[in-house]
């Protein structure tokens, strides 16, 4: 694509805010900071309209009679983000036709959990890619129904302690794996996919830009910490997001639909370049209260393995298909 | 106004095609919509329209209905003019989202083609699937023939976007007996007439007042305030937008029959007053009462009875959401026995929704008729004139006093 | 009813919110505050980026690409600490909040 681009803190911290203070997010949600991010990341955010599907991001921010969002917004219901910006795409498209829209199409933006994403909204977003509509698709990955009180989904973790995946005398909290999103969306062959962490921004609003500048769906997978669900306390974060990646538990990687390409980019270049700062996935898990269970009253290292090993087994699986690794 | 009966032209078209050349006529910003049977054929029509040029509307071929309602909400939201067209199990499943576009407050127009909903499944005609959604806060119109198919989706987009009404509007017709019957319809031999004339060139979203600043209800980026739709709305403010909504349903009662009005003076047609449609009532002691297709036949057994000097007449209620329920006194304040014939099922009911709604709008009268119900057609069960004239007769009987009333019954089922 | 919230005549149709958030303070959820230490600051701005609240401001020169300083909006800060940990300076103290 065109020349890189390599934002700054001033330039990010420059650009106004599309999302408001005065949201009631919980403390040290890293929704709003995807959010934010995301809308940085435009060149031109006064001309973008939003569509959100139901979830936390959704609820906390237009808790009537008061709304958070500084551009144009829509929430229809949940499962179907993805074809209502379809719906609005689509009108633009007609009304600049017909001439009654003279201006730049606005960029559409939907932002949708991984509830949304994952499961109910797994058909809506698959439709609405394969027709081609132009839109970013942004996944806000807390890997749970948080908004309905933690929840396992399709998008929670192996191991993880959710209110309906609880860690028993028998199961050890969820039983399943994480359901590959980015490659299903990739599959599509004509989105730009990309996975983004917002501790590394400026990975994040590189790729979002990249996405703007593709002339069709794209599809941003950030991942999205959740200190309620994950049980952790909020000033941890950003600490946590940055080793979701640092333990290739959420590498950052993009799929170029023109050239067919997956690239790893950002830090996770870094990490398939010296696989020995890889860190061990224990580091993540320990700090986090949903994976409590691995470590008291017994500690499981079969299912600490099981992990660590799944994830240097997917780590190696993007390596070829970024053609880092034969 | 003058009328001014505006140039037209005869096509041979059934009833899915005829809806087919009002969305062409309209030209709506937006089509979203998922093929189902007996609807299909209007998709089909109006992507040639699309294919041929003909339209500058986006045609959005989405996965699912309840994604046709759902593209079709953003496409309203976004200030554009939206339409869609199901039946049966596919209006079921975007059931959730009618309820969500009639309380955005947005103007889709829908035609439904009724068919009976699963299971068993079936493709057939029966009303089950409109009655099923009859609370979703959608006008909800009825027609007779193709003719009036055409007329009534070019009435809707004016009747949705109406600033005191601004709620969707359902357009049903019977599934194959009219959505595959051709018969000769009349429709404007220019576009602009509809476009222009008629509906006054391209949507206007209303203005409102939000944070001190004029701004339209739309999606546009350009407003002062940007707009935020679909909100968490809890019980501190969620009774007073219900309300807005209650009270704008009740505005479709007027504005059904302006636009009713409006458009005979452009077409020459008229249904009625535009919410219900009387025949032979005048001097009537007995009425039937019914929607869709059926009143066709009706007429037929009618003429027949009055021939024979029976005094029956029949009330065909055209508009059914709001239900025209004024009307349906007024027009039935002097009969003796009511006979209401519901296409639809009663899982469960004291009757059919046809029926049971009548019924309480008659509770109104001093001196009240006798009104019974009779549920028939299910899943494109054949209604043939001999039916109805035996339910008639019966109907004749219970006036005489040599049959009793009842409450409901079935016809045309075998035991 | 003893609260004067408006009726349903008198709010706008379709459910669109008539008030912005920021007249929604949040600055009560605290327990603990940050505190800046202006002369550790090194303006690097990463706390403003990370601020899921929007409640770190960057004072501007007037060229506006130079950072002076940064603070926090109390009114809407709650507390989460994100911008002490993240600090790459240490500049930032999370106290706790005395009500």
């Amino acid at each position: 694509m065109q020349k890189k681009w390599v934002p700054t803190p001033v330039e990010i911290a420059k650009k106004p805010d599309y999302i408001l203070s005065g949201h009631r997010l919980c403390a040290g949600c890293a929704a709003p900071v995807v959010v934010k991010l995301t809308l940085k990341a435009l060149p031109n955010p006064e001309n973008t309209v939003l569509v959100n599907a139901t979830g936390c991001l959704e609820v906390a921010t237009t808790i009537f009679p008061y709304t958070a969002w500084r551009r144009p917004w829509i929430h229809n219901a949940f499962e179907n983000a993805a074809a209502t910006a379809s719906g609005v795409e689509a009108a633009f498209k007609a009304l600049k036709k017909k001439g009654v829209w003279k201006d730049e199409e606005p960029t559409i933006v939907v932002f949708g959990g991984d509830g949304g994403t994952y499961d109910i909204g797994l058909q809506s977003l698959s439709g609405a890619i394969e027709r081609g509509h132009k839109f970013i698709y942004v996944l806000y990955d807390n890997e749970a129904y948080m908004n309905t009180g933690i929840q396992r989904s399709g998008s929670t973790p192996f191991a993880a302690a959710t209110t309906t995946s609880p860690a028993g005398k028998v199961l050890p909290g969820k039983p399943e794996w994480k359901k590959p999103i980015g490659f299903i969306v990739a599959a599509h062959m004509n989105a730009y996919v990309a996975t983004v962490n917002p501790f590394y921004w400026q990975d994040f609003v590189v790729k979002v830009r990249k996405a703007f500048e593709y002339d069709g769906p794209s599809f941003i997978h950030a991942i999205s910490t959740c200190d309620r669900g994950w049980r952790f306390e909020p000033v941890l974060a950003m600490r946590i997001s940055k080793l979701a990646t640092d333990t290739c538990l959420h590498p950052l990687w993009e799929f170029d639909p023109e050239t067919r390409e997956y690239h790893i980019t950002g830090q996770s270049l870094y990490l398939a370049k010296n696989p020995d700062k890889i860190v061990p996935v224990e580091e993540y898990l320990k700090l986090q209260g949903r994976f409590r269970h691995l470590f008291k009253p017994v500690r499981r290292d079969d299912l600490i393995n099981a992990i660590q090993n799944r994830v240097m087994k997917e780590w190696k699986y993007l390596l070829k298909l970024a053609g880092l690794e034969s | 106004m003058r009328e001014e009966i505006v140039e037209q032209e005869e096509r041979l078209l059934n009833g899915d095609e005829a809806v087919a050349w009002a969305a062409y006529h309209v030209e709506p910003d937006v089509v979203a919509a998922y093929p189902i049977t007996p609807q299909t054929i209007i998709v089909e029509r109006f992507s040639e329209f699309v294919a041929d040029g003909l339209v500058r509307t986006e045609f959005v071929s989405v996965e699912s209905e309840h994604s046709a309602m759902s593209a079709c909400v953003g496409a309203a939201a976004a200030g554009g003019r939206a339409f869609t067209a199901t039946a049966a199990n596919g209006l079921q499943l975007m059931n959730e989202i009618l309820y969500i576009a009639s309380s955005l407050r947005l103007p889709i127009v829908m035609a439904i083609a009724n068919r009976a909903v699963s299971g068993p499944i079936n493709i057939h005609c029966d009303h089950t699937d409109a009655m099923n959604v009859r609370d979703a806060g959608w006008v909800m119109l009825f027609c007779e023939d193709a003719q009036e198919v055409y007329d009534t989706i070019i009435q809707a987009f004016k009747i949705a976007e109406n600033p005191k009404v601004l709620l969707p509007v359902m357009v049903n017709f019977d599934g194959f007996l009219i959505s595959h019957t051709a018969q000769k319809v009349k429709v404007f031999k220019d576009p602009s007439v509809v476009r222009e004339k008629f509906l006054g060139g391209p949507r206007k979203p209303v203005k409102i007042k939000l944070m001190g600043k004029e701004v339209e209800l739309s999606l546009n980026p350009k407003n002062p305030v940007p707009v935020t739709f679909g909100p968490l709305d809890l019980y501190d403010y969620y009774y007073e937008h219900k309300m807005q909504q209650l009270v704008a349903i009740q505005n479709a009662y007027d504005v059904v029959k302006e636009v009713h009005e409006e458009y005979a003076k452009l077409s020459g047609r008229r249904y009625g007053n535009g919410v219900i449609v009387p025949y032979k009532l005048d001097d009537a002691e007995i009425a039937v009462v019914a929607m869709g297709s059926a009143p066709g036949t009706m007429r037929y057994v009618i003429d027949e009875m009055r021939e024979e000097g029976i005094k029956i007449g029949l009330l065909r209620v055209r508009l059914f959401r709001p239900f025209p329920y004024k009307d349906i006194i007024e027009a039935l304040r002097n009969v003796k026995v009511v006979g209401v014939f519901d296409r639809a099922q009663n899982q469960g009911m004291m009757g059919g929704p046809l029926f049971l709604e009548t019924r309480a709008a008659l509770y109104e009268l001093e001196s009240r008729p006798e009104v019974v119900n009779y549920i028939f057609g299910l899943g494109g069960r054949d209604a043939p004139p001999e039916m109805f004239r035996e339910a008639f007769d019966e109907l004749v009987g219970i006036y005489r006093g040599t049959i009793s009333p009842f409450i409901r019954k079935y016809i045309g089922v075998r035991e | 009813m003893s609260d004067k919230k408006p009726g349903w005549k008198e709010i706008p149709i379709a459910g669109v919110p008539f008030l912005s958030s920021l007249e929604y303070k949040t600055g009560d959820w605290r327990v603990f505050k940050p505190v800046i230490d202006d002369n550790k600051c090194i303006r690097c701005l990463l706390c403003n980026i990370y601020c899921p609240d929007m409640a770190i401001k960057v004072g501007w020169d007037e060229t506006g690409n130079k950072a002076l300083g940064v603070f926090v909006d109390y009114d809407y800060c709650k507390g989460c600490g994100i911008c002490a940990d993240i600090c790459p300076v240490k500049a930032i103290e999370m106290v706790k909040e005395e009500r």
